[in-house]
């Protein structure tokens, strides 16, 4: 079942017939709303005239924080520090102050842009370095991880090295833009379609800012064009906005920034400065780690708490650090709140573990694998992590093992030192990476799920569940999941919209948990339907449980066969109740913040990745070679889609490393606010040689849904081997012996500086 | 002036008639606002990301030609007499679904299916200029596509699968053509063609066509304010990002006239609004060395919308053109009314945003000298991304050799200064000098003398400097090898 079944609207996808929510037929008299930014990032409002704004053609009204009846607040943590208008003080480039509404987008947008607001600017704090030397302001308190005597243990090593990291940030750049599109009904009831992963804490956002009880408002949609967690909070803002202009207004408002303004109004993925300082033996073997984990978090705190938790949690990656201090300073800075993003805070903290592996074998003169072998939780002992959880389905040492002779690594990394040896103006690098990633929501409250199972009368079955489909295959693996119970061809389900009014409290689609916690409880929503049908079908023909089977679109009981739907049909007559729900929370896990203890994961998923870069000394210009993957998946729900989300997993993690560069200037304007600016992989930017490959032989020893595993944020971690390789290739311009720390991204600026900076220390 | 007032051209199956439309009108708006024809999404509104991904059909020496574009920054007052062809079509082509489209379901390359159509229409283009494209084409057919999800890997091995198995040869719109062509030949009329926007009351809203290359001249003379259009893939910017109303507007992308091609033994000499996909195939017989340099201009939808005149015109100091014509010693034929000049490229940038340019004024016609024997000239450019990106630094660099000692050279730059410009410096320095690198690192270091670049979003001012350095060095080697 589990192969060549494609996407659920793969069809109408490539007929242009999937819709969208700016593709759907407008209501009667729909308006448009259109957002006026801040034009400085720090200061207070002394005056706002908006006159021009008013009185611009096809204009219906303003919407400011005067018509904000509720509160006027989107933190997703209740901190009250996100105002959705921005009243007196401003406190990043392109925050909202106001929207304008129009009868078109155009005219809307156009208005927007004659707004005259006078500001007092202050001194802004606009990177991390601002904000360090502000005196270091956090959004949400920080978190410690500790285990062993750290001090003791680092004096006490035989090498020590201390260095930092500077890891850059990333645009989400989902081709759909944010939109949201507020439909007002009687009184108080409004439908909103929103772009988001989660549309129960848009429900709750728009009733807060309403005033109103959530079972007013439904939150509808059926697809996003991505998300990557650039859709997981961010999108509150649109659907307030388009809830309160569709309440003052009484009509039906859509709301869609250019993609500009798009990029400018809305978080990303947080950047960082890690400062290591680890002690180590002879053999490389890690003895002891400090580390501090400094992220810029933006003006508010938005979901930088977990975020940066999570850094802290992949902060060991696949290595048992004996002796271990980890801290986050989740910055406060003048910029755009950052938030969600494939890997929430992880990527960073993994790799700046992988540079710490990297400094050691710089400094023993050792390929970075052997150090990285060395360093390996071991399977029985040496497995608790720095919050203290235990390991217990470890398969890292055994998967990389089986890339390493797959891609054939030792062979190739002598060729290339040789290679290495005879040019003068290319070098080539080759790096194997591990990823180990922990699956479930830190919050451990999210890590529940609700489906609904209906079958009509003519055997066919409407599903529906919590989870958002946002391309990475989630509703045709739950689909799968129910079609298997009943033993239906897939195209007896039909995949409904997520809506608030069918799951209630469903948690965001993120954290890679879509299909572990949906599936499991669309499978027990399907259960009990079908314990149900077998109940009946006992007694109607006097026949044993055994004696029913679901096969191939029927139900055969003892001699008798009959289609699906005539069996349904029948069960229906006999007042047999066809519908039901499913719940289901993830068991076995706990989390103590204040402690820093706890087991926050349910399992982890591994990886593996090989890869193989050339650049130019002279203009510090990279191309990859080759990549070879070995990534764990379980086994797989739906191996196609798995696929889909390592390859495109690894190229996004691809682009965060290499090209995709955000560049605020000393005025905290995002300058690469464009994708004329903003440069995210292409066609031409996969690597020549592309070998990915599933485990064949993994299975989750935890109880996930057949024994899956979470794929959705893991393969984007592949992409440090890419990183690596781009270092050793530096690296050997210094004979492998100074590490070239090259920091993130490795643009063609970045490797040529370090290329110099190598040159002039050799 | 006698004058129509309406303009004609075949959506899909149907023929359309406007009159009385905005000059700044979109093709993507007018499909997704006007016919609600919501296949067609828009991802960037600014011709970098391909969702709005359409094919025009025009008609060439009697045969029609398809060429993938972005829909966002088309302007529908240029599509008099064109075939535009969309996603919704495209089943209807080879019911029940195209091979294209099958082929990208079969291999799973969609996933939030976004950008899906604009890449299915992508491929279109490419398999209908080359049934049996390359991974290479198929890569570069689709570097003006983003995708998010996928990685491209899924899309590339449907691709592939098409291109293996020949699977285009039975394509309707390939092999039914000259129902098509004739109804377009009707279309294209002898007349100017000025449509008025009504709605718009308080000004004068226009967007013209002229018949031909005289009426144009004439026109232009009279209104020089008038904003000239041919590809329009910077103007589309302008409108859709920085919300510029213009008017009026006058089309030239559809002048023959301006696309004469004629070759001396000394010169080759062509119209204004070659396209860069057009002019590829006379660039590459006569400057092989431009086919890379060419390939990182623009996208594939860029470069079959984008001119040279166009991109020489607009006078950005980044124009991917500049240096390499100005390397060339490249000359304009600029024309007011009837009046002509001939200026070269290299003293056409007179400062940021400033081209020796008078009201009225158009390129006409571009001249290259060709390349003698003992000239060696190479072409660079550096970018963020090595495709599709704006450049960092760009460059041409040439010399020409005598008894062993280099007795010209021309280094221009672009991305160094206000404007594309040579490194007279560090070209002096190479004269009457043998081939040695110590020469040439030489004259890299008076590079520093020649220019101070800035730092910007792509780059500081201490790389844009080394770099151009060391791509002097670059050249050198690469003479050094070729010998």
């Amino acid at each position: 079942m589990k192969n060549n079944i494609a996407h659920d609207s793969a069809i109408k996808h490539a007929m242009g017939k999937a819709i969208f929510i700016d593709d759907m037929v407008e209501e009667k008299g729909t308006l448009h709303a259109y957002l006026g930014l801040s034009k400085i990032a720090h200061g207070e409002i002394i005056n706002i005239d908006l006159s021009e704004v008013e009185k611009a053609k096809n204009i219906i009204c303003i919407l400011d924080a005067s018509d904000i009846i509720g509160v006027n607040d989107i933190s997703p943590m209740g901190l009250l520090d996100e105002p959705i208008f921005a009243q007196k003080k401003v406190e990043f480039y392109g925050q909202p102050i106001f929207a304008v509404i129009g009868k078109s987008r155009l005219a809307a947008r156009k208005a927007a842009q004659l707004a005259k607001i006078k500001y007092k600017e202050h001194k802004a704090k606009i990177n991390i370095n601002d904000a360090l030397l502000a005196g270091g302001e956090e959004v949400t308190p920080p978190l410690t991880l500790e285990r062993g005597n750290t001090e003791q243990s680092l004096q006490q090593s035989k090498y020590r090295l201390k260095g930092s990291i500077r890891i850059g940030g990333q645009e989400h750049f989902y081709l759909e833009g944010h939109i949201a599109y507020a439909i007002p009904k009687e009184e108080n009831e409004m439908i909103i379609y929103s772009s988001t992963q989660h549309p129960s804490e848009v429900q709750q956002m728009v009733a807060k800012a309403l005033n109103i009880s959530t079972n007013e408002i439904v939150v509808i949609n059926r697809r996003i064009g991505g998300g990557f967690g650039g859709k997981e909070t961010q999108s509150n803002l649109f659907a307030v906005i388009a809830a309160l202009a569709a309440k003052k207004t009484k009509r039906a408002v859509k709301i869609r920034p250019s993609r500009e303004d798009d990029i400018i109004s809305t978080g990303k993925r947080h950047d960082f400065l890690v400062n290591y300082d680890v002690g180590f033996a002879e053999n490389g073997r890690i003895n002891a780690l400090k580390a501090n984990f400094a992220a810029r978090c933006g003006f508010s705190a938005d979901l930088s708490g977990p975020v940066t938790d999570r850094t802290l949690f992949h902060a060991d990656n696949c290595y048992y650090y004996p002796n271990v201090k980890l801290t986050s300073q989740p910055l406060k800075t003048n910029t755009v709140s950052n938030t969600a993003f494939r890997g929430f805070g992880g990527p960073q903290g993994m790799l700046a573990a992988e540079r710490i592996i990297e400094e050691i074998a710089y400094k023993l003169n050792k390929d970075p694998l052997e150090i990285r072998k060395i360093n390996f939780y071991g399977e029985n002992e040496r497995n608790i992590t720095p919050y203290h959880q235990e390991i217990t389905d470890n398969i890292i040492a055994k998967l990389v093992e089986e890339l390493e002779i797959s891609s054939n690594y030792k062979q190739r990394r002598e060729e290339i030192i040789k290679f290495n040896k005879n040019n003068k103006l290319t070098r080539r690098g080759i790096a194997l990476t591990p990823v180990k990633f922990g699956i479930s929501f830190t919050a451990t409250w999210y890590n529940q799920a609700g489906a609904l199972v209906h079958i009509y009368r003519d055997g066919s079955i409407m599903l529906n569940h919590g989870g958002v489909e946002m391309g990475q295959g989630l509703h045709i693996k739950i689909a799968q999941i129910v079609a298997e119970q009943f033993s239906l061809d897939l195209d007896r389900i039909k995949i409904s919209p997520t809506a608030t009014d069918k799951i209630a409290n469903s948690s965001a689609t993120a954290a890679s948990c879509g299909a572990d916690l949906n599936g499991m409880a669309a499978k027990r929503a399907a259960k009990k339907i079908k314990k149900r049908l077998i109940e009946f079908a006992k007694k109607k023909f006097s026949c044993k449980k055994d004696d029913i089977k679901f096969i191939n679109n029927e139900v055969i009981i003892g001699k008798q066969k009959l289609s699906f739907a005539q069996f349904i049909n029948m069960a229906y007559l006999a007042r047999v109740q066809l519908f039901d729900s499913g719940f289901y929370k993830t068991p076995n896990i706990s989390w103590n913040r204040d402690k820093g203890e706890g087991n926050p994961f349910f399992y982890f998923a591994y990886g593996a990745a090989v890869s193989e870069v050339q650049i130019d000394l002279l203009t510090g210009e990279s191309k990859i070679k080759r990549v070879d993957i070995l990534h764990d998946v379980g086994n797989s729900l739906n191996e196609n889609i798995d696929l889909g989300q390592i390859e495109g997993g690894f190229l996004q993690g691809l682009g965060w490393l290499t090209f995709e560069e955000l560049y605020f200037d000393k005025k905290g304007r995002l300058i690469t606010n464009s994708p004329a600016t903003y440069k995210i992989p292409l066609a031409s930017d996969i690597p020549e040689i592309f070998n990915v490959k599933m485990v064949d032989w993994s299975k989750n020893p935890a109880k996930t849904i057949k024994r899956s595993k979470a794929v959705g944020e893991p393969p984007f971690m592949l992409a440090i081997s890419v990183l690596q390789a781009i270092s050793m290739a530096i690296a050997s311009i210094a004979d492998y012996k100074i590490c070239p720390r090259l920091n993130s991204p490795a643009t063609a600026e970045n490797i040529f500086m370090s290329i110099e900076r190598l040159k002039s220390e050799i | 002036m006698e004058y129509k007032k309406s303009i004609k051209f075949i959506l899909n199956e149907r023929e359309v008639e406007l009159s009385n439309f905005s000059p700044n009108l979109t093709l993507l708006d007018f499909m997704r606002l006007d016919r609600g024809m919501i296949g067609t999404k828009e991802g960037c509104n600014e011709g970098d990301c391909g969702a709005c991904s359409v094919l025009i059909g025009k008609i060439k020496n009697g045969k029609i030609e398809y060429m993938s574009a972005n829909s966002c920054i088309c302007f529908v007052g240029t599509l008099n007499g064109t075939h535009i062809i969309t996603i919704e079509y495209l089943q209807k082509i080879n019911p029940p679904l195209h091979p294209i489209q099958k082929a990208i379901i079969d291999y799973h390359g969609s996933q939030c299916g976004f950008c899906t159509p604009g890449i299915i229409m992508s491929l279109y283009g490419l398999f209908l200029q080359n049934p049996k494209p390359s991974e290479e084409n198929i890569k570069i057919a689709l570097q003006g596509n983003l995708c998010r999800c996928t990685g491209y890997a899924p899309i590339i091995r449907a691709a592939i699968s098409l291109s293996q198995n020949d699977a285009l040869s039975d394509d309707r719109l390939k092999n039914h053509q000259s129902e098509i062509i004739k109804k377009l030949q009707i279309i294209n009329s002898e007349k100017t063609i000025i449509i008025h926007n009504k709605e718009e009351e308080s000004e004068e809203e226009e967007f013209i066509i002229p018949a031909n290359l005289d009426d144009f001249a004439k026109i232009y003379l009279q209104k020089p304010h008038a904003t000239i259009l041919a590809g329009g893939t910077d103007i589309g910017v302008w409108v859709n990002v920085e919300l510029k109303k213009l008017t009026p507007l006058i089309y030239i992308g559809h002048l023959n006239e301006l696309k004469l091609l004629q070759k001396n033994s000394d010169n080759i000499i062509f119209g204004s609004i070659f396209s860069y996909t057009e002019l590829n195939k006379y660039i590459k017989q006569y400057f092989p060395d431009l086919t890379d340099y060419w390939l990182q201009i623009g996208s594939a939808q860029i470069r079959n919308m984008g001119t040279i005149g166009g991109n020489i015109a607009n006078g950005s100091p980044i124009a991917d053109l500049a240096p390499v014509l100005i390397g060339l010693n490249a000359s304009l034929i600029l024309r007011k009314g009837n009046k002509r000049r001939k200026i070269r490229v290299e003293d056409f940038y007179l400062s940021h945003n400033k081209q020796d340019l008078s009201a009225g004024e158009f390129i006409e016609n571009i001249i290259i000298p060709l390349l003698k024997k003992n000239e060696h000239i190479s072409f660079y450019k550096i970018s963020k991304r090595k495709y599709e990106d704006i450049s960092t630094i760009s460059a041409a660099l040439k010399i020409e050799i005598s008894k062993g000692k280099i007795i010209n050279s021309i280094f221009a730059f672009g991305g160094m200064a206000a404007i594309p410009k040579r490194a007279k410096k560090a070209e002096k320095i190479l004269l009457n000098q043998p081939i040695c690198e110590d020469i040439f690192i030489k004259s890299a270091k008076q590079l520093e003398k020649d220019f101070t670049p800035i730092s910007d979003v792509r780059a500081s001012k201490q790389y844009r400097m080394r770099i151009a350095q060391n791509l002097i060095r670059k050249f050198y080697l690469e003479l050094n090898n070729e010998k």
